[in-house]
């Protein structure tokens, strides 16, 4: 569902079963802006190989959602993100749920202790799960969540580059950092970029972008560019799906920026597989719309 | 699509193209980081693994596995995980075991890729997050061993029908079709 397609839903619903709902939606149904890129790749890919990949990818997208199973067996990290009015107690809400969906969904258990590799077994433990916490003065709720696979996870980059350095360096770390990744990240997927910020800001900013929709436009025309022309040269690359060649790569590329120190050029990638799995619920007083992307 | 029945012997492993579209009937076994740590550490102090490794189809595969009450399992989503973590552990793995055909995503190094030449032995890439599909492809589960090591990490043994689509992107001769395209981006790029 894409923002303008979204579902609405009267209250009465606890938290807990709306976060669930979330969870179950994004598992199984794949984001209507990324069914409809991948369907319009398949129609221009030449290749067979590649042709082949896109093929195997929509029919699975298909069956997972009709048969309501996760569309990929690595469920991944739920990412969460809360914005507009909430208190502390939404934390406990999100742990219940990802416990409950751990078993129901059912979403594989894929956390483990980072020294000695023992899984919790419930998708839980230190610092998990993952919750970036907005608070605005508008008057509703809204719990977003992405689930982030590690073969995409694994494929971060940041790098502090100097200001001398200057655009043609960040296209061309951006570029590197897509094309040294080849299939591992699952191609063809969403870049999500981060430039400027501090260091940990940055990658936020990079992950953050996965989350908008890909027919979503960036306000500022200087990122709209930016992002057609890295779209074009990695996608002119031929790295192709699962990196086995073809002419789709990314199905999309996101950038945010933020001010950074005068001495600093961060910028940092993080990749989307083409399961950039999301999920969006927006609660106010009166009803839930559910819908399957935001612009954070 | 050609169908490949396992357990595969050299002679069908090194007739197989690069680029050939093939699936698996028959008996294949998930490894991915933790199944092959233990079994090289297992083989360093003498202690027994599993005998299902021997000339084995290997998957590099996490699945999701569900219990019914009667304690039988069965397969909910299985795609391929990313075989390059395997890198440093894969060669001597295929020489030890005689791996016949890796099944995984993303490719592997150039040492796993002549490891593969020595022993004969391919690696067909499965299309990563196809995962309902490829379940499908596993019809059931006859075995797990290692369970200690979590529903992801375990060796699970399923009898296969009809996996795919897998492609040969490594073949027996140490070809690579990543290499290729490698070689054929740097020069697109290049142009830019």
């Amino acid at each position: 569902m894409s923002p303008s397609d979204s579902m609405v839903v009267k209250l009465p619903e606890p938290t807990e079963k709306i976060i669930e709902n979330l969870l179950r939606v994004a598992n199984t149904k794949i984001p209507e802006d990324i069914g409809w890129a991948l369907e319009a790749a398949a129609g221009w890919e030449t290749n067979p190989t590649a042709q082949a990949q896109l093929g195997a990818i929509l029919e699975n997208v298909r069956k997972a959602e009709h048969m309501y199973k996760p569309m990929c067996q690595d469920t991944g990290i739920p990412i969460f993100y809360v914005r507009g009015k909430f208190d502390s107690s939404i934390a406990k809400d999100i742990t219940q749920a990802v416990e409950n969906c751990t078993k129901s969904v059912p979403m594989r258990p894929n956390t483990v202790d980072p020294i000695i590799r023992v899984n919790s077994g419930n998708n839980l433990g230190l610092g998990m799960p993952c919750i970036h916490y907005i608070p605005t003065d508008d008057d509703f709720t809204e719990i977003s969540v992405m689930l982030k696979g590690a073969g995409s996870e694994n494929m971060t980059k940041l790098k502090m580059l100097n200001p001398s350095d200057g655009m043609e360096g960040v296209k061309k770390f951006i570029i590197d950092s897509v094309i040294d990744a080849g299939g591992r990240p699952c191609p063809p997927g969403i870049v999500g970029v981060g430039i400027g910020g501090t260091a940990d800001e940055c990658v936020a900013m990079a992950k953050r972008a996965l989350m908008e929709p890909l027919d979503m436009e960036d306000p500022d025309p200087e990122i709209q560019a930016l992002e057609e022309e890295l779209f074009v040269k990695i996608n002119s690359s031929g790295l192709g799906p699962m990196g086995l060649g073809g002419d789709t790569t990314v199905l999309g590329v996101k950038v945010r920026k933020a001010y950074c120190h005068i001495a600093s050029l961060p910028v940092a990638v993080n990749i989307g597989c083409w399961a950039t799995r999301r999920a969006v619920a927006r609660i106010t007083d009166s009803d839930i719309v559910y819908s399957q992307g935001v612009r954070l | 699509m050609k169908t490949l029945y396992s357990p595969l012997d050299e002679k069908s492993v090194r007739s197989l193209k690069l680029g050939d579209i093939v699936s698996i009937t028959g008996p294949v076994y998930t490894g991915r980081d933790e199944v092959h740590i233990r079994a090289l550490e297992y083989l360093d102090e003498g202690k027994e693994v599993p005998q299902c490794l021997k000339e084995a189809v290997l998957y590099h595969c996490g699945p999701i596995m569900v219990e019914d009450k009667e304690g039988k399992w069965s397969v909910v989503a299985a795609g391929p995980t990313t075989s390059a973590r395997m890198n440093t552990l894969e060669p001597r793995f295929i020489r030890e075991f005689k791996i016949r055909a890796i099944i995984g995503k993303g490719g592997m190094s150039r040492e796993v890729a002549e490891a593969m030449k020595e022993v004969g032995c391919v690696y067909l890439a499965a299309t990563g997050g196809a995962a309902v599909s490829y379940a499908e492809g596993l019809s059931r589960v006859t075995g797990r061993d290692w369970a200690d090591l979590g529903m992801p990490e375990a060796l699970w043994h399923f009898e296969t029908r009809s996996l795919g689509p897998l492609v040969v992107a490594i073949d027996s001769e140490g070809n690579s079709l990543y290499d290729k395209v490698r070689e054929k981006v740097a020069e697109n790029l290049s142009k830019q």
